[in-house]
């Protein structure tokens, strides 16, 4: 190195290779991200480990497992079976009515609609927009909409006017949730269809296939674990949502589990907000209210889990081709 | 521009041709095509005979693949996309109204330029086509998987893999696939845009004498950028030149003796 520099006429040209100084802001926009990203992990953790600590110890098979019959504030007589079952109820009943909906809109979207008529912007702006509303409102709608104008008239024209589906129920609070995730569904359906090559759609018309053939054949089967990875974040999205169902369906305190799609139903979201703000001794509820929190979470998780596991097996179907 | 003026399908190219003459199979009439207010096929008149080798060939842009995709509509797919002309096919006006895009598409096959195998086995990528078509029957299935793999010559490769995922084939298994998956449903003609494009020259060269092979018993219409590709497998040639058909001949006449300037500079590799 040294005698290269002797000898050569140009020892600038070597030295210019070489970092001469501290690069001042390459080190402060470095540190900057990754503190950003420790603080975001820490105030995840704060919360989790927060809860878990303190739910932890509160937590136990006879309050998973019991429906409180009495003071649901007391530690003694508490449980949450109730809220567990009627949580799991609503997020279901909603996956089983977003699905369908959400992945025929993403299929006219992708597969059918001109890509640049207005009417798909006016639908893809609409969607856009819903995703936006705040979550009270579609509570209110819900309200309006299913209990006040459907459940009533399915009432008059089914049960004589008799208030049956005309009040809030689960099925209408599973409803209100299912028209709040359909923009999460329709976005991540859309996404997977589009990802799928072009090559594949011409290979199966040029065989002689229709569109709606090659669409039930050949795309939904290899777009399957995108639409479930949309249905995973709706269900994550609804299960703590407590503004849709206040109207809804959600009841203060039943003496019973839900068992029709027309009973109401008591919901961890809920119940935490009612142990939070209704208590008459606050000390001897905040273990009641950090088990249920713990609990909230832990069914989100175990859904959520569920979810993932059949997107896997799909997926590894998929590789695997039967 | 002079060349412009002189016919673009001189029919005695036909009659000189070397090959045995065969009479007009499909009919390009007047074809002129539009991609929104561009003009990409400019009154393209041709006529392909039954059972011989026909190669488009002409520099990127030329509007080759786009002719050859006119011939089983695939053009239909794309929204802004205006034909004017007549194609025929055995004498039917494919662009008639009462014609069946699906009828259309089985007697006209098409393999593509990128390998297209569905990601399913190496057996439903065959049945697919069959199954669409009516075949039902599982000995019937098995029964035209195996021919059809045999005639792309690939049955000795995959015979004890047909359940695998055909994913897990080299690029030229899959292509061949892809043809074998054609020739299934029986097609008459066989549209091949550049399938040996993306394949190494050992690859290509099973699918050179594969094509050679199809001729027995399919049409073949094929776009090919490899000026060799052409002359080694095709009876007549067809020279595309900005949305023109510049000359349409025996593909020997093409080579040694064009009659279009523009031609000669460009199967010498002077352009394009």
């Amino acid at each position: 190195m040294n005698s290269a520099a002797t000898t050569t006429p140009a020892p600038t040209a070597t030295r210019h290779f070489r970092a001469e100084k501290f690069d001042f802001w390459s080190f402060f926009f470095t540190g900057l991200t990754g503190l950003a990203t420790l603080f975001i992990l820490g105030i995840l953790a704060t919360i989790l480990l927060n809860i878990l600590v303190n739910g932890w110890s509160a937590i136990s098979w006879h309050f998973v497992s019991t429906i409180p019959k009495k003071d649901f504030f007391d530690a003694n007589t508490t449980g949450v079976l109730p809220m567990i079952v009627g949580t799991a109820f609503r997020v279901i009943v909603m996956t089983i009515f977003v699905i369908p909906i959400g992945v025929i809109t993403a299929i006219y979207l992708t597969e059918y609609a001109a890509n640049t008529s207005i009417i798909t912007r006016i639908i893809r702006a609409a969607v856009n927009n819903l995703a936006g509303v705040p979550s009270i409102v579609f509570g209110l709608f819900g309200l309006g909409f299913f209990i006040n104008f459907v459940g009533k008239n399915m009432d008059y024209l089914l049960h004589n006017t008799t208030a049956v589906w005309g009040q809030p129920a689960l099925i209408w609070a599973s409803l209100t949730l299912a028209v709040m995730t359909l923009p999460v569904v329709i976005v991540a359906t859309e996404e997977s269809l589009k990802a799928i090559p072009p090559g594949l759609r011409e290979a199966s018309l040029a065989l002689g296939a229709t569109k709606l053939e090659t669409i039930l054949k050949i795309v939904l089967p290899q777009a399957l674990p995108g639409i479930m990875t949309g249905g995973i974040l709706a269900v994550s999205r609804a299960a703590g949502e407590v503004a849709p169902i206040l109207f809804t369906g959600v009841a203060y305190y039943m003496a019973s589990l839900p068992s029709h799609l027309s009973d109401q139903f008591m919901d961890l979201g809920n119940h935490i907000f009612v142990l939070a703000t209704q208590s008459p001794n606050i000390e001897q509820t905040r273990p009641i209210l950090y088990a249920t929190v713990l609990v909230l979470l832990l069914l989100t998780f175990a859904l959520n889990i569920v979810a993932i596991l059949i997107r896997a097996r799909v997926r590894k179907k998929l590789r695997a081709l039967g | 521009m002079a060349e412009i003026s002189i016919p673009k399908l001189a029919p005695q190219a036909t009659t000189t041709a070397d090959a045995t003459p065969g009479a007009p199979f499909i009919e390009v009439e007047n074809v002129s095509l539009y991609y929104g207010a561009s003009k990409a096929l400019k009154n393209i008149s041709v006529k392909l005979e039954e059972k011989l080798v026909t190669a488009f060939i002409g520099p990127s842009g030329c509007g080759k693949s786009t002719l050859l995709r006119c011939l089983n509509r695939m053009n239909d797919l794309i929204d802004s996309v205006r034909i004017e002309g007549a194609i025929r096919i055995g004498g039917h006006d494919i662009y008639a109204r009462d014609v069946d895009v699906i009828e259309l598409r089985k007697r006209v096959g098409m393999v593509f330029q990128k390998s297209n195998p569905f990601p399913k086995s190496i057996y439903e990528n065959v049945a697919y086509g069959l199954r669409l078509h009516g075949v039902k029957n599982k000995a019937d299935l098995d029964a035209r998987i195996e021919e059809s793999l045999q005639q792309s010559a690939l049955w000795e490769e995959v015979k004890d893999r047909l359940h695998s995922s055909a994913l897990g084939l080299s690029g030229g298994q899959q292509q061949r696939l892809c043809i074998a998956r054609a020739i299934a449903i029986k097609p008459e003609i066989i549209l091949m845009d550049e399938p040996a494009s993306a394949l190494d020259p050992i690859a290509t060269a099973r699918i050179e004498d594969l094509i050679l092979d199809l001729k027995k018993e399919f049409t073949i219409v094929i776009v090919t950028h490899n000026m060799q590709q052409a002359a080694r497998i095709s009876d007549r040639t067809a020279f595309f030149y900005m949305g023109e058909l510049v000359e349409f001949a025996a593909t020997s006449k093409i080579f040694t003796n064009p009659a279009q300037k523009r031609t000669e500079d460009y199967v010498s590799g002077r352009f394009g």
